[in-house]
């Protein structure tokens, strides 16, 4: 298991290193994602124990938004002058997003479309 | 007054140590997650609201200020870099799938990417946002550790990226499956990649519930909108700025 953390935590350090050399517009726990995707397909399977470390750390993924979510109380005088604008433009382009998204799929996936609710 | 003096003495040591908040975060995360379930999981009750405005109520009260509080919190915050890298093997469980409609999927990811940063964009300049939070805004439909790592570096305030990233993982959860519902989308794969494209984690969890295609094209999508957010919207706000 220790050994398995300390792999994800080594892809991250070398993403943060690949990307701070190149200067590039991803941030390093990204690039050291697309390191382990990469790790994973020239093995050609995921080691048990990688995936348990993996689905401790994103069963949990909730908890770990919260330290950052708090941070609200920093922008409290920001939020009263244009919470409303935010909450119309976050809804309005969510749904947006979700329809056009939606649509472009279900038009152009392979093979016919399944039943659904 | 000896007892009272006593009782002051042992807060201002605990308030001082990382232990009380980092106590305090996982303990307001359980009451968040214990309310969820009581409510049959209903996303207007998401745990992590629940948790921050326990937090926030908390601190408020004790008159603690955001740093002091990070100082124990920072340990959990500190997580979500491993569990972005982490992100990899959800996304090789469904490599099979993602392979057979890889181009579909890949024109749908990015097409739902840029709507999501430009509509937010757009809409937020037109009600008169300012700057610093139309920054904050824009990688709103990101997984938060990704989507704080983009505002960081577009020079917004990722503090407020948190919040606005929660809020839209909670109103794509809500909205979504009725909205999908009123376009007769029922592609379950379709219906899957929307929902995470839009809003992240809290829909796919959403969706893991529903069914399983949808789940884990949520997951995948997710995954991919990270990616490709990371990678066009400097480049994208580069032309616009």
């Amino acid at each position: 298991m220790l050994g398995y953390l300390t792999l994800i935590l080594v892809c991250q350090l070398i993403g943060e290193l690949f990307v701070t050399a190149l200067a590039l517009p991803v941030p390093g726990p990204v690039a050291g994602m697309a390191i382990l995707f990469a790790g994973l397909v020239a093995r050609g399977g995921i080691p048990e124990d990688l995936g348990n470390v993996a689905d401790v750390l994103l069963k949990n993924l909730s908890l770990l938004f919260i330290p950052a979510g708090v941070g609200v109380m920093l922008h409290v005088q920001l939020l009263q002058r244009e919470w409303l604008s935010l909450t119309a433009a976050l809804i309005v382009s969510t749904l947006l997003t979700i329809g056009v998204t939606a649509a472009i799929m279900a038009w152009l996936r392979p093979g016919g479309p399944e039943k659904g609710e | 007054m000896d007892g009272l003096q006593e009782l002051r003495d042992i807060w201002v040591y605990l308030s001082a140590s990382p232990l009380l908040h980092l106590t305090l975060t996982l303990a307001a995360y359980q009451a968040g997650l214990w309310i969820y379930e009581r409510a049959n999981l209903n996303p207007l009750l998401n745990p992590v609201l629940i948790a921050v405005v326990l937090i926030v109520g908390a601190l408020v009260a004790t008159g603690t200020d955001y740093n002091t509080y990070f100082d124990g919190a920072q340990f959990v915050h500190f997580l979500l870099g491993p569990a972005t890298v982490a992100l990899a093997i959800p996304l090789y469980r469904q490599f099979a799938e993602v392979k057979r409609s890889a181009g579909a999927l890949l024109v749908s990811v990015i097409t739902g990417s840029l709507t999501a940063a430009l509509s937010a964009l757009a809409i937020g300049w037109a009600l008169g946002v300012s700057r610093d939070s139309l920054l904050s805004l824009a990688p709103k439909s990101v997984t938060a550790p990704v989507a704080m790592g983009i505002t960081e570096q577009l020079g917004g305030l990722p503090s407020l990226t948190a919040v606005l990233v929660i809020v839209t993982g909670i109103s794509g959860a809500m909205l979504g499956p009725p909205l999908l519902n009123l376009l007769r989308i029922k592609n379950w794969a379709a219906r899957g990649l929307a929902l995470g494209t839009a809003s992240h984690g809290i829909a796919t969890a959403r969706a893991l519930q529903v069914n399983e295609i949808a789940g884990a094209f949520s997951g995948l999508a997710m995954g991919l909108n990270a990616l490709a957010t990371a990678i066009l919207l400097p480049i994208l706000l580069g032309f616009i700025f």
